[in-house]
């Protein structure tokens, strides 16, 4: 799929999953879609390895947004992308959205063939 | 210096079981202004490098804080897994095999300024940065390492005033005002054991 993938990185894993749900709904299955979310324990949190797999699993060669929820998965989210393969690192982005609302309408633009710079800045326009 | 295996696996041993044994502390602090888990993200973290210790220490000084740095990212599960990691892996990746205390500040220095990038953030903040940057610039001003650990404990109690603008804490606006930042904390404590374990070989 040519579309740009999107990744929801939450510390809740019910968050996570309810976004990706609402995505699915509201978008359809037009874009790749992933999420992750707590820690090993099984607690709240973000882990590094599952936002990488997560982008494998969203992985579009028009390149993967990112949704996050709090500071932690920010910074998770930026240090998988640094460890990500070069040739992939440039095409994976984390938008300043908020997680949910962000989630939806990425996807939606990301669902019409928009490139990722459009993808993250039609999120972004949720922030203020 | 020369810094050898056996010294190696002291540091590692001495660095995450000093951690370990202040998670409970760490937690308390991030219960007031964060999430309170950093001292159980940083048990996690330091367990699993404490698990990799001889594995860790079989390597040069640079690969062995690079190893360090990585198994904290992937082991740690909040953002305090990417700044130490960065820390660390910053620390291997601008050390020389055997140090001086020059090139050791100047490692420092490197991995202050890839912190500061990585939580979009700056001395002042309420953060770990708080008790580098004071570290740096006494090793700086040449001042005798042995005063660094009394040095970082000060600079960990002086966050206790400032206003958090990162992370969790910083919801809390004035509120994370009149408590000590957890990161500052674990910094000062890291710190801590290495001169204590370094002051001793």
């Amino acid at each position: 799929m040519s579309n740009v993938g999107i990744v929801i990185v939450s510390h809740s894993p019910d968050v996570a999953k309810g976004a990706a749900d609402m995505v699915r709904q509201m978008v359809g299955e037009e874009v790749p879609l992933a999420w992750c979310g707590g820690n090993a324990d099984g607690g709240l949190g973000t882990q590094v390895q599952d936002i990488l797999d997560a982008i494998d699993r969203a992985w579009s060669e028009a390149g993967v947004a990112i949704l996050v929820d709090l500071g932690g998965a920010e910074t998770n989210s930026d240090m998988a992308i640094e460890l990500l393969p070069e040739e992939r690192r440039d095409r994976v982005v984390v938008c300043n959205a908020p997680v949910v609302e962000g989630a939806v309408v990425a996807a939606t633009e990301a669902s019409g063939g928009s490139p990722l710079a459009v993808v993250r800045a039609t999120a972004e326009e949720l922030s203020p | 210096m020369h810094i050898d295996e056996a010294l190696r696996k002291r540091l590692i041993q001495t660095v995450a079981e000093t951690v370990i044994a202040h998670a409970e502390d760490l937690t308390e602090l991030d219960q007031a202004i964060g999430d309170g888990d950093h001292g159980l993200n940083m048990r996690r973290g330091f367990e699993a490098v404490l698990a990799d210790r001889d594995k860790i220490a079989a390597q040069s000084l640079p690969k062995a804080l690079h190893a360090v740095g990585m198994t904290l990212v992937m082991k740690v599960g909040g953002a305090s897994g990417p700044l130490y990691g960065t820390l660390f892996m910053q620390l291997g990746k601008s050390i020389p095999d055997e140090p001086t205390l020059a090139d050791a500040t100047e490692a420092l220095a490197a991995a202050f300024g890839a912190v500061k990038m990585r939580g979009k953030s700056d001395v002042g903040a309420k953060t770990m940065l708080d008790v580098i940057a004071p570290v740096l610039a006494a090793l700086r001003d040449g001042a005798d390492p042995r005063g660094l650990p009394a040095l970082a404990d000060a600079a960990a109690a002086a966050t206790k005033p400032m206003r958090a603008v990162r992370g969790r804490a910083s919801f809390l606006g004035d509120r994370s005002i009149g408590h000590i930042d957890p990161g500052a904390r674990s910094t000062a404590l890291i710190l801590r054991a290495i001169c204590d374990t370094l002051g001793a070989a």
